[in-house]
């Protein structure tokens, strides 16, 4: 079982312009990417919303993190792309979903790479979200990479129990997993429980009026990248309604396993 | 026996946690694992079952070479009892939390029936059999963990942080039950920073500071050199310290536990009588 998956959402401070945005505009470049994966089924499209990414992640200077995000999640993209071509969508299609997953999955992995829990929290506050509403959000961040050492712990308990997470049929391979699932519920649950103990002892939410004391500007930079981001989700829109689209010519299909379907 | 030779592990993009240890340790022994924070204790004993594979130099578990064989296979002879027990407890009942591993090694099912109740009878929780391992408080799954790993009966058992979360008359049981599992031949390793614990057992140290063997010899030397000990960030224990204080008076300064203190007290006291 890989954890490098979470590395690739694990933020570090660079300094890079992509970590220096301020992090409302990450968000809405984010949100632009995120739509316009989802806008389209198109393969063309979708391998230019993917290729639109790659600067931005060179920007960032976190190639190697990134690169071994999209590494991680290649059990999921073989998984919906065989699904969908098992159960009757065309090989190109197939692709194209694969990819809008891979874009989707950049283009969060980009965000939380390249922005701090902190900085997150105060756009939350500044977006007049209730503080212990953005304050769960960004603990829950902040607790990913402490979530992931304490799964690589449980799974290292259960091997040297005798548990062979890759013995047996696709079954079996999945009830492998509750040694490792449960323990790690119960130990979150554990944890949450003594985190909030611990806080409300600490005084949290006495004063319902909180003062911040970092107040986030915008700046010229973070101003183009929202004005860059709705152009681009117009153009893409445009696009979609008014521009037919190529479809690459491979009839591949697999045979009706479900006819029903 | 478990040998290392110029051992050294670094996790992925971090420097090397342990930087060429050469360690032997016999069948039969009973060693304790003794370090600062962060000097590289449990990463050392992960490399035993096969968890961790050497980055470089070799770990051979009676003769077998870690990375030829699979975490499985080592684990049958080397037990590790993590130090956190709620990183392991899964099962509805206690019972079942114990029969998990044996199942995995593919015992019979009768053989797993005879050997969960001798180990829960053997660590007095036959009467938790049918509780759910959570609702126990932490000592008690402290023990289940502990059993757990001692239910097939592996040749060499090692126990990360024993003693945490344990109150005295615990500890004490604890203490007795490890002595006695040295005594049947059982290879025993425990990690600890409890100077206490490890002076009334008084086991061979290896003590380590920053991933290499700064010490190892027996109990009451280690635990009687300030150098050492300062190096690895642990004090003398306190009985240890008291005869230290009182060493003008004649008494004998490697004394680290309460009866060979007492002895040597009475010995001087006669003496001077």
């Amino acid at each position: 079982m890989s954890l490098k998956v979470f590395d690739g959402f694990k933020f570090a401070k660079l300094p890079t312009p992509i970590h220096m945005m301020d992090p409302r505009a990450k968000f809405i470049m984010t949100i632009g990417i995120f739509s316009a994966a989802l806008l389209f089924s198109n393969i063309y499209a979708l391998i230019v919303i993917f290729l639109v990414q790659l600067p931005i992640v060179y920007a960032a200077r976190t190639w190697k993190k990134w690169a071994g995000s999209m590494r991680a999640g290649v059990f999921l993209a073989v998984l919906i792309f065989v699904m969908n071509f098992v159960f009757g969508s065309t090989f190109v299609f197939s692709a194209a979903m694969t990819l809008r997953f891979v874009s989707l999955m950049s283009a969060f992995s980009i965000f939380f790479m390249t922005t701090s829990p902190d900085d997150l929290g105060l756009a939350l506050e500044q977006a007049r979200v209730p503080y212990t509403l953005s304050f769960t959000f960004t603990t829950a961040v902040r607790l990913v990479p402490t979530m992931a050492l304490d799964a690589q712990t449980v799974i290292d308990a259960q091997r040297s129990r005798g548990l062979e997470l890759d013995r047996g049929n696709l079954m079996k391979r999945i009830r492998n997993y509750i040694p490792i699932l449960i323990p790690l519920i119960v130990s979150a649950i554990r944890r949450s429980i003594e985190l909030a103990e611990a806080l409300e002892s600490r005084g949290f939410g006495a004063s319902p009026n909180r003062q911040p004391l970092i107040v986030l500007r915008m700046k010229t930079t973070d101003y183009l990248v929202v004005a860059l981001t709705f152009l681009m989700i117009g153009f893409a829109v445009y696009v979609y309604l008014r521009v037919p689209l190529p479809t690459p010519d491979i009839a591949i299909t697999m045979p009706k396993i479900f006819p029903w379907l | 026996m478990i040998q290392t030779e110029e051992l050294k592990y670094a996790y992925p993009s971090s420097a090397d946690v342990l930087r060429g240890i050469n360690l032997t340790i016999n069948d039969g022994e009973f060693v304790a694992i003794m370090g600062e924070n962060g000097a590289g204790k449990t990463t050392l004993v992960k490399t035993f079952n096969g968890l961790l594979l050497p980055t470089a130099g070799t770990v051979k578990v009676d003769g077998v070479n870690t990375r030829e064989s699979s975490v499985a296979k080592l684990s049958k002879d080397v037990g590790l009892v993590f130090q956190n027990p709620d990183h392991q407890l899964f099962s509805e009942t206690v019972k079942e939390e114990l029969a998990f591993s044996l199942r995995n090694f593919g015992y019979r099912e009768d053989t797993i029936e005879r050997r969960v109740a001798t180990i829960l009878e053997t660590l007095d929780l036959t009467r938790y059999a049918e509780s759910s391992p959570f609702v126990l408080s932490g000592g008690e799954r402290k023990r289940v963990a502990l059993a757990a790993v001692l239910v097939w009966n592996p040749k060499h058992i090692i126990l990360d942080e024993p003693t945490i979360g344990q109150d005295y008359q615990q500890k004490d049981r604890l203490r007795n039950f490890i002595v006695q599992l040295n005594a049947q031949g059982k290879t025993v390793i425990i990690i600890t920073h409890d100077v206490e614990f490890v002076a009334e057992c008084k086991p061979r140290i290896v003590l380590l500071s920053r991933g290499l063997v700064v010490g190892d010899g027996p109990a009451e030397a280690i635990l009687s050199d300030d150098q050492l000990l300062d190096r690895s960030s642990l004090t003398r224990p306190q009985i240890g310290a008291l005869m230290y204080q009182l060493a003008d008076l004649g008494l004998p300064e490697g004394v680290i536990d309460v009866y060979s203190a007492e002895r040597a007290i009475l010995q001087t006291v006669r003496r001077r009588k």
